[in-house]
């Protein structure tokens, strides 16, 4: 009994927990994507990009309340900084869609074109952000760094294994519950978010019925912008700032737009839970979980680790792989790419 | 001078003209029906009429009222309404949510019109909450139909109303179509099944390479032997 239950805390405290988070940033940064796919009809692959621009705004800010002395310990500082910093990426996303993307718009370019200009604006956003904070890794997580360490768990419940939550996990998953829940809210029930999924239904048919794009495109922008800049905060917060990791992040954002179904808002929130947890499955050394499981002369001599850890983007790239050939709309049948 | 008229309409894709004079007119409470072999231009009248397509020469009147220049968003403001043949709904909304979108540009209370649409199409009532790209065929065209009358539009224009729809269900469109009629709408619509549709017909043209061959009341193109010959199959 002692043994499943240690078992269980083990798979919670590596996977469970840890899966949670960044599922959730990647949910985030997936209904982003698909947002701009289901309005502007394109795979946005500066979307990494603008969530680092957000993280390094929240970064500014908390430099300047810690040294003006402003903070909300136990909490991190970086939770007042967050209003800032969505406020300023969506500032610049208006301003990207004024001066790049509605030239583009107006000239109702293929999707193609439109994709390669999202490229040009990752290359330059990814310059501007290097030139302003560099390109090396910057801790901004201050406050209580544990709800529950692993030790106090130990002494709490007597199991050889212990749990750890730290604050900034707890923090990701409340903030993209209320977060997702407010878009899903807005999408559903307000007039606005309703002639949102209208345009992107069937733009012709919106225009029949009176709906103007232009309304339309600025306030996707300003969802797309408020949720990459919380995305990014929240995965900044977590795991470090580094400027080149959310180059790389845009894969498995991808994987878990793609996944869940493009153009899906519910898909997308999914998808992003599905990869995280694939990835932490499959990279998962089990040996330690099957010896608590198996009569002791069972027990493995292997890590029995199906995957390293190095390459958890393979997961997402194969997942990827395999659901564009069995069924290429995706879980929750969204657009075909 | 009728309620709604399209007065020698010159209109094209490019330099190919599609449209060569054509004249198209329709009285409130009244049914027209465009017929004519495929590429005589009914679906381009159509969307001249409604501002889809520019005219090079004519014009457009509502109500004695020059709408030549309106753009269709504009025009439906002005009362007008407009099914188009294909993709006419919202396929992931639900058929309420279809039917809020028809009425996008009222900024006053829709639930009126909506239960008015729903004692018109009592069908839609039961099936209000389900995505109307779920639906059958005909329930789709119904909730084409509807979305365009929440503006409780002055007149309604339909581009075959009952393309791929069987013909119990082309009959019920029909009826629900005379229906609207008698509440006053003005009705234009474009027609493949010729003969159904010139049976409810207060006004038929026949068009054939963008201009009006025939134009008389339905009954009295049903009984034109050449009209029969050549357009009705005999």
């Amino acid at each position: 009994m002692i043994d499943v239950a240690n078992a269980i805390t083990l798979l919670a405290n590596y996977i469970i927990v840890p899966s949670l988070a960044y599922g959730s940033q990647l949910a985030l940064g997936a209904l982003g994507i698909t947002l701009v796919y289901a309005v502007l009809r394109f795979s946005n692959f500066a979307h990494g990009e603008m969530m680092s621009f957000g993280t390094m705004i929240a970064i500014l800010m908390v430099w300047l309340f810690q040294s003006i002395g402003i903070s909300i310990a136990p909490l991190p500082t970086a939770l007042i900084a967050l209003p800032f910093s969505i406020i300023t990426t969506i500032f610049l996303l208006l301003i990207l869609d004024k001066f790049v993307f509605r030239y583009y718009q107006s000239q109702r370019v293929q999707p193609v074109t439109f994709m390669i200009v999202s490229v040009g604006v990752m290359f330059f956003l990814a310059g501007f952000i290097r030139f302003i904070i560099g390109t090396s890794k910057k801790n901004f997580a201050d406050g209580e760094r544990f709800i529950i360490k692993a030790s106090e768990f130990k002494q709490m419940t007597g199991l050889a294994e212990g749990l750890s939550i730290r604050t900034t996990q707890a923090i990701t998953v409340i903030a993209t519950l209320i977060l997702v829940t407010a878009i899903f809210w807005f999408l559903n029930k307000t007039r606005m978010g309703k002639s949102m999924r209208a345009f992107s239904d069937n733009e012709d048919l919106a225009l029949l019925s009176g709906i103007k794009p232009e309304r339309v495109i600025i306030v996707t922008w300003m969802l797309v912008g408020a949720l990459a800049a919380v995305a990014g905060t929240l995965y900044g917060l977590d795991k470090g700032y580094k400027p080149f990791v959310y180059l790389q992040l845009v894969l498995p954002i991808f994987a878990a737009a793609i996944v869940g179904g493009v153009g899906n808002p519910i898909g997308a929130v999914i998808g992003g839970y599905v990869i995280a947890f694939s990835e932490a499955f499959i990279t998962f050394a089990y040996k330690r979980f099957l010896t608590y499981l198996l009569p002791d002369e069972w027990a493995p001599d292997g890590l029995v680790q199906l995957l390293s850890t190095e390459y958890k983007f393979a997961v997402s790239f194969v997942l990827l792989v395999i659901v564009l050939l069995v069924r290429p709309t995706g879980l929750f049948r969204g657009k075909t790419l | 001078m009728s309620f709604f008229v399209g007065s020698n309409m010159y209109a094209g894709y490019g330099a190919s003209m599609i449209l060569n004079g054509c004249d198209i007119a329709v009285d409130k409470g009244k049914i027209a029906v465009i017929v004519g072999p495929n590429g005589a231009g009914k679906s381009t009248a159509m969307k001249a009429l409604f501002g889809m397509l520019p005219l090079q020469k004519g014009s457009v009147f509502m109500d004695a009222t020059d709408i030549t220049t309106l753009r269709p968003e504009q025009r439906v403001i002005q009362g007008m309404g407009y099914v188009p043949q294909i993709n006419n709904v919202f396929p992931s909304m639900t058929v309420l949510e279809n039917l809020e979108m028809g009425g996008f540009v009222r900024r006053d209370d829709l639930s009126d019109t909506i239960s008015d649409i729903f004692d018109l199409f009592p069908i839609l009532k039961t099936k209000q909450n389900q995505p109307a790209g779920e639906l059958s065929g005909g329930q789709r065209q119904q909730v084409a139909v509807a979305r365009a009358l929440m503006t409780q539009p002055k007149i309604l224009m339909l581009d075959e109303p009952t393309a791929g729809v069987s013909p119990i269900v082309m009959d019920e469109l029909f009826d629900r179509i005379i229906d609207i009629a008698k509440t006053g709408v003005a009705i234009i619509m474009v027609e493949q099944n010729a003969k159904q549709a010139l049976q409810i017909a207060d006004t038929g043209y026949v068009l054939v390479q963008g201009e009006n061959k025939f134009n008389d009341t339905g009954a009295a193109l049903l009984a034109n032997a050449e009209v029969r010959q050549a357009f009705l199959g005999g």
